[in-house]
């Protein structure tokens, strides 16, 4: 028997194309913010997003009907999408904004997504915690206040049940872990430990070609991306002070010692 | 460090999706590998296991049914991750020496072997070289008898790249006297044979060598080796033009992995030279330092357009009948003599510009260059690269 479309889930991840985790930042001679003339890849927190839609599927089989993904972002980052597709999402949409407009905002983003999910039908959103770019780790909660869903953030393990649309979360919280149990629809924020992605498989990558992507402009989702916040300056961290070494655990504690680190 | 304009969509993919791969396998395995001479396996089945080795081999058998402008491409991100040659010998017969097997070999060849090799359950080795044959392929000696419904293989190869892990080989093997023959090009054939040490007649040694130590390569001796006579591949007496047909393809390949080698050495000499200070300055504001990496680097981009030209060609040529066999040639060999000696002018000026460090195992370009003696010489050594072009191109008369 066909499970009726009520207990079918739609899942939307939202991806962002980020500055490469192994890149070594530098900021602009200008201090305006960072040399983005490096390479880029999908923020690893929502390569663990799209990882986990695709392993609920395994889990769920036929219970999940889609797979989308979402970003917004330059012309480039559809590469974005296509990874995300070649992990195993369906189909993609690109809110695209020209190269030289400035990165919208959490809110822009939340908003964004907002309105895309009145458009979509959508069950379930998993997205990363957080950027590693800005670090800003808001866009989560601030499209569940917009929408009014339940939130589970910083979640390390999901499970979801299409019969009774629920989902039972384990989350990452200070000392130690807490599980929740959330009503659908509902937005995941996913961490570190949620799962570990697999790699796209060259045939996966063959086909994800051929997958539909979508392009959108934000004025196709009537939403304002202008940022409201205005960098004044970005800097280097100071300069680390070269380290002393020690021969012996003895020494080590010597020197702690020294400079005023005691045991207690 | 290489300037990736003028790529393809595809080949981007393939570079970027392959070296996310290789991140799991940094420098550190490739030194331990080398020095203890053990098979980089894991490197292997992790390249299988995302799909990599049917790269190049048709879709309907399981592979992908890029091109060979795609599979180069693969090959130099795989020694460019720090792997080097040794990473890339690793792979390199089974993206390589199937296509001969895919395109003329019989259904139930294709349907056992191929999706087992782009599994990674069994291995393939390429069983060409002989010692008292040389570079004169015509002239090589092993002698495949046929007798009722077996063949018995006498003879023996070397260099066999892999042969300790293989469980296949495309072997080379006379099966009509040399002169029994119209033409010393034919009475040669292919074939595809288990390597099943348990069974009489096969043996083989580990050679020591120079570099790329963590892959095995082999004298391998056959005595009365018995081998189904459906291990032949298409026609008996045709092997070499079978073989010929894979050739230019091989030579991308292997400029690829020259390439992928070269730009890995030349990248680490621009990092050391701009970080290493002696007299008070990085020795990379000295212009004998920094010069020759400018010149290397333009002698690797110049083997890179050369290379993928080749390849390019080569992939057009099944379509489009203009491309003439010359053309294909003199493309696919000048481009992978350019590319083995950029990168052996990379891998040396890379050492040099370490000062004692290069000497160092732990700074990876003592490995890189002792590899990068390994596209010089195999398959075709450039001394036959210049007596082909000399003769084809320039028209002079045969050497040899
Ligand atoms: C690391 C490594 C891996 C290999 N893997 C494989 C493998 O997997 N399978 C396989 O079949 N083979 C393999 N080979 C073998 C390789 O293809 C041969 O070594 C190569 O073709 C050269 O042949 P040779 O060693 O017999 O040299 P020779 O033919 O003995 O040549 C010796 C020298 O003489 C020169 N020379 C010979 N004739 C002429 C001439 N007419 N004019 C000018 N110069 C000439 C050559 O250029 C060379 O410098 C491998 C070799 C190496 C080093």
């Amino acid at each position: 028997m066909r499970p009726t479309s009520a207990r079918l889930l739609n899942i939307l991840v939202p991806v962002k194309r980020a500055v490469d985790y192994a890149v070594k930042i530098r900021v602009n001679p200008q201090q305006t913010g960072v040399d983005l003339n490096v390479k880029h890849s999908m923020n690893p927190f929502d390569e663990i997003a799209v990882e986990e839609a695709v392993q609920l599927r395994k889990r769920l089989k036929d219970a999940v009907q889609s797979i989308k993904v979402v970003t917004i972002g330059p012309p480039k980052a559809s590469e974005t999408l296509r990874t995300a597709l070649a992990m195993g999402a369906d189909s993609a949409i690109h809110i695209e904004i020209p190269e030289a407009d400035p990165a919208p905002e959490p809110l822009g983003v939340a908003r964004a997504l907002a309105k895309l999910i009145e458009r979509e039908k959508v069950d379930l959103v998993i997205m990363g915690k957080q950027a590693i770019d800005d670090d800003a780790g808001q866009t989560g909660q601030m499209l569940a206040g917009l929408l009014d869903w339940p939130q589970a953030t910083f979640a390390s393990k999901l499970d979801v049940d299409p019969e009774a649309k629920s989902a039972t979360v384990l989350r990452e919280v200070d000392g130690g872990s807490e599980e929740i149990k959330c009503r659908l629809p509902l937005v995941v924020t996913t961490d570190l430990r949620l799962n570990e992605p697999h790699y796209a498989t060259l045939p996966n990558i063959m086909k994800a070609k051929k997958k539909p992507l979508e392009k959108l402009t934000p004025a196709d989702l009537s939403v304002d991306l202008t940022p409201r916040l205005e960098t004044i300056k970005v800097t280097e961290p100071p300069a680390r002070i070269g380290g002393g070494k020690v021969a012996n655990v003895d020494e080590l504690v010597a020197k702690l010692k020294e400079a005023g680190f005691t045991a207690a | 460090m290489m300037d990736i304009t003028g790529f393809t969509e595809t080949q981007l993919d393939v570079r970027s999706a392959v070296a996310q791969v290789c991140s799991d396998f940094p420098n550190t395995y490739w030194q331990e590998h080398d020095q203890a001479q053990t098979d980089p396996k894991e490197f292997h089945a992790a390249l299988a296991k995302a799909g990599w080795l049917g790269i190049a081999l048709p879709e309907h058998l399981g592979g992908s049914g890029l091109g060979i402008s795609e599979a180069t491409m693969m090959m130099q991100t795989i020694s460019e991750s720090g792997a080097g040659m040794a990473g890339a010998q690793s792979v390199h017969a089974n993206v390589y020496a199937t296509q001969p097997l895919a395109r003329f070999g019989n259904e139930s060849q294709t349907e056992t072997v191929l999706p087992k090799v782009i599994s990674g359950e069994w291995r393939v080795c390429f069983g060409v070289t002989e010692p008292n044959a040389g570079l004169d392929t015509l002239s090589l000696k092993t002698f495949a008898r046929k007798d009722g419904d077996v063949y018995r293989v006498t003879g023996q190869k070397i260099w066999i790249t892999c042969a300790q892990v293989a469980k296949k080989m495309m072997l080379l093997a006379r099966t009509t006297p040399v002169d029994q023959v119209k033409k010393p090009s034919e009475g040669l054939s292919l074939f595809c044979i288990d390597l099943d040490r348990e069974r009489p007649g096969l043996d083989m040694r580990k050679i020591k060598k120079m570099g790329g130590r963590a892959v095995d390569a082999n004298e391998v001796f056959f005595d009365n080796y018995e081998i189904p006579a459906d291990s032949l591949v298409g026609e008996e007496s045709k092997g070499f033009k079978i073989i010929l047909h894979g050739m230019n393809a091989e030579r991308c390949l292997l400029a690829g992995e020259a390439l992928g080698l070269g730009y890995a050495a030349l990248k680490r000499a621009a990092e050391y030279a701009k970080e290493r200070v002696v007299f008070q300055r990085p020795i990379g504001m000295n212009q004998g330092i920094s010069h020759p990496l400018a010149d290397a680097w333009m002698k690797l981009e110049g083997a890179k357009f050369a290379t993928y030209h080749a390849a390019r060609l080569f992939d057009a040529s099944k379509k489009d009948k203009s491309i003439s066999a010359h053309s294909l040639g003199v493309a696919c060999n000048a481009a992978k003599y350019m590319a083995a000696e950029a990168a052996f002018t990379a891998a040396e000026r890379a050492v040099l510009t370490h000062g004692g460090m290069g000497y160092a195992a732990e700074y990876d370009v003592e490995r890189w260059f002792r590899e990068s003696l390994v596209p010089r010489i195999a398959p075709v050594s450039r001394e036959m690269i210049l007596n082909y072009i000399s003769e084809k191109v320039l028209e002079l008369p045969r050497s040899y």
